[in-house]
Order: C-alpha cells, then structure tokens, then sequence
C-alpha cells in the first residue's frame, strides 16, 4: 500500500485521515441516537404517566384497584383495627423491615397505596385474604399485612409504594 | 440528436401551460414558518387557535392533536397549567364505569380534542351531506403543484407552504358567484375551493373573536392566524426539524469536506 | 478476479474463528484488497450508495414497523402517532418516506451508467440480470410500502395497480381478488402488503449478496470497458474505492438531507396522502410516485387495457435480454459515437415518459406519450440490434493503465504489488 510515503509525511496525513474517522463516528453516534431512542416511552405514554383518583366512593374497609401505568395498584381506606395491627408489628419480624408510617402519608393513615404487584414473580394478590388480613398471593403463597409488607412466602420485599401525593382530601394523584 | 432532446423538453414544459387550468392557483403569502430558519411566531398560532376555538371547532374535529400538544415546545408555548385550563374547559366521553355506562367528565392533558360530532354520518347529516374535514393534517392536505419547471425552482427554494397559501386563500376567497350563475342556498362561491362551490358558508367576520394583544380583528387577520396555527397543527415538530436540518447539512458539509480531502491524498500517489 | 491477499490474523481468538469460518479473511479479499480498475469515475460510487441506502431503509423501516398498526382502521392514525409522538418519529418517516425515492434515484444513475458503458456485456450478463431482479423487487416493495400510510394516494394507487391484473384474459379477475383478499383493495390487502413489504427488502439484500459475488468473480468493468489486463490496471478497494465512495455517499446523504429537513413532503408524501383513504371518492388526480411514472406513462400510451399491461410489463421485461439485443462487441459508449447519441435521447426519452406519468392521459400529452414509448421499445428491440452491425466503433486503447501511466516494464512491476508507481 502506500506506506513508502507514510513514513515520509506521517502526521499530516495520519491528522486527516483521523479527523474524517473522528468526524464520521460522532456521525454515526448521532444518527444512532433516534434509533435507539425512538424505543423510548413516546408522548402519549408519558401523558398517561400520572393517574388521579377520587377516594370518596372508596368506604372504609374497601380496596379499590385501578389501573397506572400499565399495572394495579390497590387503593385501601384501612380501618382502625388494620392500621393498629400493621403499627403493632415487630420490625425484627418482618422480612423486608418498614414501619408502616413509612409507608403511608401523615395524617392520611387510613389509605395505603400499593402496587398490586406481588414482588416475587409478578402476579396479582388476592385482597382481604390470607393469615396477616392483607393479601395473599395464589401463585407460589407469599402472604402480605395490613401495610403491605411481606410476611411470608418466597416474596423478598414489600408491596412497592408507588409516588403519590394528595391533590385535596378526597382526590390523590399516582405518579 | 441531442439538440432533438432538448427541442422536445421544452416542448412539453411549453404543453403544460397549454392545457387550461380552470382553477386560480392560489397566491403565495409569506409565512414566519417558511424558509429553513422559519419558526412558527408564538403570539399568532395563539391568536389562531383561539380563532379555532371560538368558530371552527363547532364543526371541524381535530382528533390528532392533545391538549398537552399545547404546551409542548415549538407550538403555542402555553405553560403546562394553562393547557391544563383549556382541557378542562372540554367535555370528553370515557367509559364505561362500574355501572357499564358511558359518562362525560372533564379534559385532561392526556386528552385529544373531542370531536364535534359523534361520527362522520351524524356530521353529514348536520351539514346536508358534506362532511367538516377534520383538520389535523389539513395544512399538509391542500395546495396544488406548480407545474414544470417552477417545482423545480420550488425544491430549491424550499417551498412547502402550498398547503397555508391554498387554506388562506380559501378562507379570504369568497365572493359572488359570476353573472348568471345562482347557487342553491347550501352552496357558497369560493375563488379558490375547486369548482368554485363549496358548502361551508363563510366562517369568517370582523370583529368574531376578541385579540387580548391589539392585533386588528379583522377577517384577514383571522384567517392568516389561523392558517399558521392549522400548519403548527399538521407539522408540529416543524421548528425541530429545521434546526436539526440546519445542524446535519453542517455537518455533513465539514465530513464531506474532510472525506474530500482525505480521497485526494489517497489518490495523490497514483499520479 | 477474487482477492489474491490472504490474511492472517494474528490475535488467537481471530485466528480461531478464521479457522472455522473465514469470515474476516472474506471481508479482507472482497473490499480490502480487492482490486478495482484504477481509471473508475465517480459514475461506479453508485453501487456502494446504493447498499448504504438498502440498509437504511431496512434499519427505519424495522424502526417504523415497532409503532405501525397495519390495519385499515389504524394505518393512518399510527403513522400520524408516529410522526407526533414518537420520539423523533417524524424523522423516521421522513426519512424511509424520502429515502426510497433517493434509493431510485440512485438505482437509476447506477442503471444508465450500466447502459451507457456496456456494464451488462459478456462475461457480466448474469450480473445484470440480477440487477434488473433487484430492480424489480425494488418496485414491489416501493410499492407496496406507499400504500401503508393508507391515504387517499396509497388506497387509489394501490387499486389501480392491482387492477391491472383483471386485464389478464380469463382469470385475471380471480387473480386481482387473490390479491385483494376480497372484492376490493380493503383490510385484507393492507395487511398482506405490511408483511410483504417486510419481507421483501431482506429478499433484495439476498439477491445484492449474489449481485456482489457475480461482480467480484468477474470483475467491475470501466469507464473505457476494456478488460483488466495486469495488476498495473488495478488499484486495491481499500483504500482507493473506499475513499471515493465515503466522499460520493456523503454527498449523496447531503442530497438526501435536503428532502429530509427542508422539503420532506416535495417527492413523496402528495397532499392527498394526507386524507384518510375513502373508497367512495377518487382523488381528481392519481399520480404514481415520480419513480414509476416513465411505466405509468407507457401504460396510459397504449389505448387497449391488455395491451397497455403487456406494454407496461415488457418496457421492464426487455431489460433482461438486454445482454443479447445489443450486439456490438465494444462495451464502453466512449468508442461508440453513433450509440451515444442515440443513448442520450434514451435518457430524454426516460424523463420525457416520467413528465408525461403525472400528466393526465388526454390531448397533446397523449400524442407524445406514444411517440416515446416508440422510442423505448424501438431502441432495445431494433436500433442497439442494429447498432452493433452499423456502427463503426472508435479505436480502443491497449490497456487501461497505458493513457495514465509512464511505460514500465513489466518486470519493474512487484507481484502481487498493490504499491502505485512512483514518478521518474
């Protein structure tokens, strides 16, 4: 090939041939780009990224499900014995340690917002059932409390909180 | 041979001036949005869909555009609340609730604008059989072609207003009917809509919709403003593109540069 | 002429995988040191354009196809969702909807080029029917992929093309609505189209694998169509060929990009692709895309139905016999004076008939839609027939290297050297 000459003149050439290559990486780095991103949750997705909530239809002792992005997400209006039980439990006992004021807004103990999704595999739990009064889940047995929380089964976590914040006293916004 | 070539070609750029025309082609405005550094002027596509809003919209959907379309950037600019405003000034149907049924609730952003009419054959029924067309695409959905060679000049140029110049001039078109031609009361005579008789009445008066920023409120001012808001409509990521265009072709003009030379110094030793 | 050079990796894990598929010693002989007639113009960049191109459609196209509802209910609405609310969608489309007429035009220039400098003749007679089999998988899936969007254009285009079939005497009609899946272009058609239109392009790339092998077994030809006589006519791919194709390719992308950001709907995407598609109103005029409208021409040329679709069929058909109609043994259109110029009026002829495609079929433009089609056919069946016997050719040079280099003997020549000669 031509390297007779290269060693005559090396920098100069080698600078052009270099800057093109340069050049035409960050090129194609820059066409990549909306290839990759287009895979990317689009506008309208992200316009649904945030679910609001009426909670008054919601009596006490209910849980209401409904749908965020894609997933459950289990609203519950606790009664007063469900919010004791889940505040009298041992941190030691827990698998996943969490007090229940973690996971539940100030001065809004009766509603637990949870994702409805059992933190094993992903399967739905069962709502009002099992030996802690939360829920159950019918795949493989994992047992959640009154917070949520995992208590037992092949369950590693509790059930996520998702962010949420209290537009008034009767409506709350996810997400 | 060749000069018979050539003495053909401008035969047949000649033929098509030739066959007549019946339709005025419309006449080309200047746009903010033209051009490849054209952006959309902000206070006029506002202006405009309020124009939309408070006359067009009683008839004509607009299905692909979303209330949070508002307040994205390269549009109207409204802020995120304010779009919020609007949305909730609309009702939508959503359903079916627990109970099955369908209900109206207020709009959110995630929202698109409802559609006046529940379905097209309601819509012709309200209109004796002429359907509104929806005006999501319509900016990019009218204008006709220059014929050869100025669609030539017109790729060079740029030019890809046909759509705005032909729906401005629609909008600013009407007039009488020539002597001894009457209309049925549910056709009006346009200059520019094709064969002349189109069945929307015109739209347009002085002083419909109320300008918060002193623009006059005359027909021609409503129809410019809403034309160019109808073009952020069909073409909302027009700006984008432009900038974008303009940061490609610079630098594909200094990699092509640099792919010349390198080619050059490649080749110097052959010779 | 394959490669002569073998390579031999010396890092142990590429020397492993050479030894159970030779692939990088493949790459190595067909585009590293591969020789190339030195005296090729920038007229054989096209090839490479061209590949860039495929695989730009492809790599858009599967991008496009994650977003895309192939349904008549849905088509229209996913692509409008596509060029709002995707990210970056619009340039997607923008660019796979401009990309396939520039893929045209490249295939185009790279076509005529094949005619003006005999790139079809012996031993290169397998090549180019390869090439006119890409072409017209080319129009297949350009076709069928404008009918996607589903707009007035797609939906109204896509029944008058269809219905060409229904010419066929007997059961053309059976045939059109195996096609249509139904009694009209609807659902059925859109979608079939959607998996076809996916489909083919990977077909295309296929036969570009054995269009490129045909090439590297024979050789490219060049500008003075005179075959490679020693190594003194070549020049290796790397870094010559590759060189001049990178800085062709930039300049066709600078093309490209023009469409793309400033006029994106000039070529492509006609007003009245922006209508929903109504299959109870025709648009006043049916235009086929600019780079079927020479063969649309020719079909409106012809006032009888059947014999418009046999005018239509054989004005792409005659190309595969084009190795044997013409006659002359001289390849390059360098040394042909008179074939030149009956060439040029082809290329006249060509843009004339696309003029004439989006005219409408009545009065003036009609009369001289038939006199081109004349030409067409007149030229590949009588005059390059012809040509070859009455034509007296100019005389041709020794070698390809002998009009640009100084005289070397042979033995001054290292074997297998690919080192161009140093001046004096």
């Amino acid at each position: 090939m031509a390297t007779t000459k290269a060693a005559e003149q090396p920098t100069r050439r080698d600078f052009l041939y270099i800057a093109t290559s340069v050049v035409g990486a960050v090129g194609a780095a820059a066409a990549a780009w909306p290839l990759i991103n287009q895979m990317n949750p689009d506008a309208s997705v992200l316009a649904l990224s945030s679910t609001e909530v009426d909670l008054s239809p919601i009596v006490e002792g209910q849980i209401l499900t409904v749908k965020w992005r894609g997933k459950p997400v289990f609203i519950s209006h606790r009664t007063k014995k469900e919010i004791d039980e889940a505040r009298a439990v041992k941190l030691s006992d827990l698998p996943d340690p969490q007090p229940d004021e973690a996971r539940v807004k100030k001065d809004k103990e009766q509603w637990l917002v949870v994702i409805g999704i059992c933190t094993h595999l992903g399967c739905v739990p069962l709502g009002h059932e099992g030996d802690y009064a939360g829920w159950f889940c019918p795949c493989h047995g994992s047992q959640y409390d009154t917070s949520g929380r995992i208590r037992k089964g092949p369950a590693p976590a509790n059930l996520e909180v998702p962010p949420y914040e209290f537009a008034s006293d009767t409506m709350i916004r996810i997400g | 041979m060749r000069k018979t070539a050539l003495i053909l070609a401008c035969a047949l750029a000649t033929a098509s001036s030739a066959v007549a025309e019946e339709q005025a082609l419309a006449p080309r405005q200047s746009w903010s949005f033209a051009g490849p550094f054209g952006t959309f002027d902000r206070a006029q596509i506002q202006r405009g869909f309020h124009v939309y809003r408070d006359v067009c919209s009683a008839c004509h959907a607009m299905k692909h555009v979303a209330f949070r379309n508002l307040a994205q950037p390269g549009g109207p600019g409204f802020s995120e609340a304010q779009a919020k405003q609007v949305a909730s000034e609309y009702r939508i149907n959503d359903g079916p609730n627990d109970k099955g049924e369908m209900f109206d609730r207020p709009g959110r952003l995630s929202d698109f604008f409802p559609s006046p009419d529940p379905n097209e054959q309601a819509a012709r029924a309200r209109f004796n059989g002429a359907l509104p067309p929806d005006f999501s695409e319509i900016a990019k959905a009218r204008g006709a072609e220059a014929g050869f060679p100025w669609v030539v000049f017109d790729a060079v140029r740029q030019y890809q207003e046909g759509g705005p110049d032909y729906i401005y001039a629609y909008l600013t078109g009407y007039g009488d009917p020539p002597a001894g031609v009457t209309l049925p009361p549910t056709q009006f005579w346009n200059n520019y809509f094709p064969g002349h008789r189109t069945a929307m009445r015109p739209p347009l008066q002085n002083g419909q919709v109320e300008y918060t920023d002193g623009t006059p409120t005359t027909t021609e001012q409503y129809s410019r403003d809403v034309t160019a808001f109808l073009m952020w409509v069909a073409e909302p990521h027009l700006e984008a593109r432009k900038r974008i265009g303009f940061q490609v072709m610079i630098f594909l003009i200094v990699f092509g540069g640099l792919a010349y030379l390198s080619k050059k110094k490649v080749w110097a030793d052959l010779h | 002429m394959a490669g002569h050079g073998t390579f031999q990796p010396k890092n142990p894990i590429l020397k492993w995988l050479e030894r159970r598929l030779p692939v990088l010693s493949l790459m190595h002989d067909s585009f590293v040191v591969y020789p190339v007639p030195r005296n090729l113009n920038y007229w054989w960049t096209f090839g490479g354009i061209l590949s860039f191109m495929l695989a730009v459609q492809i790599v858009t196209g599967v991008v496009l196809a994650m977003h895309y509802t192939p349904t008549s209910s849905g088509a229209f609405d996913s692509v409008e969702h596509i060029m709002r609310d995707v990210n970056y969608g619009w340039l997607l489309r923008y660019i796979h909807a401009n990309g396939a007429s520039l893929f045209f035009l490249a295939a185009y220039i790279h076509i005529f080029r094949g005619l003006y400098y005999g790139s079809y003749k012996e031993p290169r007679e397998v090549l180019w029917i390869l090439g006119v089999i890409i072409f017209v998988l080319m129009m297949a899936t350009a076709f069928m992929g404008y009918v996607l969007p589903w707009g007035q254009m797609s939906f109204w285009a896509a029944t008058v093309i269809t219905n060409l079939f229904s010419a066929i005497p007997g059961f053309g009609r059976a045939i059109t609505q195996w096609l249509w899946g139904g009694y009209a272009v609807d659902q059925p058609t859109l979608q079939r189209f959607f998996s076809l239109h996916y489909l083919l392009p990977f077909m295309i790339a296929g036969v570009v694998v054995l269009h490129l092998w045909a090439l590297h077994h024979v050789g490219q030809g060049n500008p003075l169509g005179i075959d490679v006589k020693s190594d003194r006519d070549t020049v290796p791919f790397t870094p010559y060929a590759t060189a001049k194709d990178n800085f062709a390719l930039i300049c066709f992308v600078i093309l490209l990009a023009w469409f793309v950001f400033y006029i994106p709907n000039f070529l492509g995407i006609p007003p009245d692709n922006y209508i929903p598609a109504n299959p109870l109103q025709t648009p006043p005029h049916i235009v086929p895309e600019w780079y079927f409208l020479p063969f649309y021409a020719i079909l409106r040329a012809i006032p009888n139905k059947l014999l418009g679709v046999v005018a239509l069929f054989g004005s792409i058909l005659v190309l595969f016999f084009l190795p044997w109609l013409d006659t002359s043994k001289v390849r390059s259109a360098r040394f042909r004076p008179l074939y030149r110029q009956f060439f040029w009026v082809f290329v006249a002829v060509c843009i004339g008939l696309d003029y004439l495609g989006s005219k409408p079929a009545e009065g003036g433009y009609v009369i001289v839609a038939r006199v081109l089609t004349a030409y067409y056919f007149l030229y590949f069946l009588v005059i390059l027939p012809a040509l070859g016997y009455l034509e007296t050719p100019r005389p041709l040079p020794a070698s390809i290297s002998e009009p640009v280099l100084p005289e070397k003997s042979a033995a001054a020549v290292a074997m297998g050297a690919r080192a161009p000669e140093r001046k004096g």
